[in-house]
């Protein structure tokens, strides 16, 4: 039984039960699919659709929107806030928020400012001291969240004043310190871009990893007795991604390519996503969002899992602060301030992440940074002020929770959790 | 008296004491909650603890179930006295609990709820094997439940307690406790879990179950012990007993608001007239 045959007359162990239609074929696994997407199951449908519009709009409005120089800029551009959003979908997927994080990414800016630039330390130290602040910084929230019950949204609020205040503080008189253009950070900000080459063969590598990964599932279930997605349906799937990577891939390296700072950002995207999906930290995390309570019975040990999340936070807020300053070059007041805060968690949210807890995966980041940044970049090319990008991105995040508290009415009524 | 053998075997012979209760109090300030608490429950068998509002049933639940400690008294289980003061020392010692509520995490496909905080292989999820298991236990179960894989909210009461059931027997307890398991369902799904319980006792489980409902406590318990006000009221093996006897020991009073009612319907029913 080395194929999923129709012939085979043993049914797979868990498609027993007649009531249960699986996706047999690949017209079968098009019809569940719009069957969940009715049932208000989502998924980034919503978001891949408004990417297409905006993109749409704003090609229309100005030629070299799509151009690859300005998409390559785009990817750099929207990295590090993107890091920050990763953090911020864990923070929702346990039900909780941390409206701290520009303060907090603004500060480590400073604290990297102060310590390389201005003190001369070596620049290694230098940024794991700024990462660690933010590291300490979500200890702190943690602590306070679990012995005193603080809500979360109160306690963040707090610390951006706060951490606000001590950013400023770090920065001095001159409230800007510049970072020396020679230094790793900035190059890594603004000039290291992936050779064509090396390109190429990171993206086969991913190709390849995916299809070897989704092989070995399928053999390990057939080998147990389950149900497996056929060769055709995996050979499909996997060349749709070749297609769209490499695609992509050949369109940007026609101007400057990938930059090494989104590179670093996919990799935390894919890291993030195999621990919230493949391991025991990650089912916690989406039970402790879905039902607090029932965790706990089980022996999960909420306040540790409140504690990881808090960390894990404020860290990449800190890593996405430094990953700024070098793009940036320097550390300013205005670093981490403005728009960045709802940036961050207007992404996690646009990207599927529900603010109610349980729901959203680490593409959310992805996807949802790539469209503030395409409305930032498409309003900049317009020639068009922030005044315009607050409020466009205001009614796209508007739309996005609109979405999220619809189609979570519609999964309630259609049975979905 | 070998336990672990006649367990294993999945008899259904009462000879196994699985656990014995002796003297239990628990005090919440001035309220007595429990006092003196005696209980016996053997390997296959089914032992309803009934009682009135406040007679201290879910007290009982949560010192068994490691919730709270008893002020007093002694726990024997498997034929060693045992302590409980946390929930997953009970888990440990093979004393698993099904709560009222159940819970669940609605967001979690049935699997993930099953193994919560149990995964197989915590830093690689082995999904095949921990998939291949939850097929395992609900077909022991005989469990009507189409796919594993669909979240917990698209399932029916039924087989939301179902799955609640099954998450208890993964850990292979001995005993099992069930805080009215039928209160929230239909007439076919409390059906389906009354056969469930059956079900356990074949396997040889030592079966503890709370509930309101007399007619679901007759159906399947093998002996009912009632509890009022705190205490040991009566331990009857259910064939031997009648309702308005139960329901008496549970009111703790023969002329009772129960009984009044039954002597009415039947001095007026004609069957009865001899």
């Amino acid at each position: 039984m080395t194929r999923t045959d129709e012939s085979t007359p043993s049914v797979a162990a868990d498609l027993q039960d007649e009531r249960l239609r699986g996706p047999e074929d690949i017209g079968g696994m098009f019809k569940i699919a719009i069957e969940r997407i009715r049932g208000g199951d989502l998924g980034v449908l919503p978001v891949v659709v408004g990417l297409i519009i905006i993109w749409t709009i704003f090609q229309s409005l100005n030629s070299s929107f799509l151009s690859s120089a300005n998409l390559s800029n785009l990817l750099m551009e929207m990295s590090a806030v993107g890091v920050i959003a990763l953090g911020i979908v864990c923070v929702l997927l346990v039900g909780e928020i941390d409206l701290s994080v520009g303060s907090v990414s603004g500060l480590s800016a400073a604290v990297l400012g102060t310590t390389f630039a201005k003190s001369d330390w070596p620049i290694a130290l230098g940024l794991v001291v700024a990462v660690l602040t933010g590291t300490v910084i979500g200890l702190i929230y943690a602590q306070v969240y679990s012995r005193f019950g603080v809500p979360s949204f109160v306690i963040s609020l707090a610390g951006l004043l706060g951490i606000l205040g001590l950013q400023l503080e770090t920065l001095g008189k001159s409230g800007t310190i510049n970072l020396p253009f020679d230094s790793v950070i900035v190059k890594f900000g603004q000039l290291w871009f992936v050779p064509d080459v090396v390109s190429y063969v990171l993206v086969l590598l991913a190709i390849g990893g995916f299809l070897a990964t989704r092989v070995m599932r399928a053999r390990a279930r057939e080998a147990s007795g389950l149900s497996a997605p056929s060769w055709q349906l995996l050979a499909l799937q996997a060349g749709a991604l070749a297609v769209l990577l490499l695609g992509a891939l050949a369109y940007l390296n026609q101007g400057r390519g990938v930059g090494w700072m989104f590179v670093l950002f996919v990799v935390l995207v894919l890291v993030l996503h195999y621990a919230l999906t493949r391991t025991q930290w990650g089912r916690s995390v989406f039970a402790v969002g879905g039902n607090e309570e029932a965790a706990r019975r089980s022996g999960v040990n909420v306040t540790r899992v409140y504690l990881s999340v808090f960390v894990l936070c404020s860290t990449l807020a800190a890593l996405g602060g430094v990953l700024a300053a070098g793009r940036l070059a320097a550390a300013a007041q205005s670093s981490g301030a403005g728009d960045v805060n709802l940036n961050a968690i207007a992404a996690a949210v646009i990207g599927g992440t529900s603010l109610f807890g349980g729901r959203g995966s680490a593409f959310a980041a992805l996807l949802g940074i790539l469209v503030i940044q395409s409305i930032s970049s498409g309003l900049t090319l317009l020639n068009l002020d922030a005044s315009y990008r607050f409020m466009v991105t205001c009614v796209v995040l508007l739309l996005a929770v609109m979405v999220d508290s619809v189609s979570r009415r519609s999964r309630a009524s259609h049975g979905r959790a | 008296m070998n336990v672990e053998s006649s367990l294993d075997e999945g008899e259904t012979a009462t000879n196994g004491r699985v656990l014995s209760l002796r003297g239990i109090s628990k005090n919440f300030g001035a309220v007595a909650a429990l006092t003196d608490v005696e209980l016996d429950i053997s390997a296959g068998e089914v032992v309803a603890v009934v009682g009135d509002n406040g007679a201290g049933k879910s007290t009982l639940v949560k010192v068994l179930a490691g919730v709270h400690a008893a002020d007093a008294g002694t726990i024997e289980f498997l034929g060693s006295q045992v302590t409980v003061n946390n929930p997953q020392r009970a888990l440990d010692l093979g004393i698993a609990t099904v709560f009222q509520d159940l819970a669940l995490c609605d967001n979690l496909d049935v699997v993930a709820n099953l193994f919560l905080h149990n995964e197989l292989a915590p830093m690689r999820l082995d999904e095949v094997a921990m998939e291949v298991r939850s097929w395992e236990l609900l077909k022991q179960l005989a469990a009507k439940i189409p796919s594993v894989r669909i979240p917990i909210a698209s399932l029916s009461g039924g087989q939301r307690q179902t799955v609640a059931i099954a998450r208890s027997l993964l850990l292979e307890p001995k005993l099992i406790i069930l805080d009215e398991p039928t209160a929230a369902l239909g007439v076919a799904q409390t059906a389906e879990v009354l056969n469930l319980v059956e079900r356990l006792r074949e396997n040889g489980l030592a079966v503890m179950m709370i509930s309101h409902n007399m007619e679901d406590v007759r159906a399947v318990a093998d002996r009912i012990a009632v509890l009022r006000l705190g205490r040991n009221n009566g331990d009857f093996k259910t064939e031997d007993v009648s309702t308005e006897d139960v329901v008496a020991a549970i009111t703790g009073a023969t002329d009772n608001a129960v009984s009044r009612r039954v002597s009415q319907t039947t001095a007026t029913s004609p069957e009865d007239a001899s």
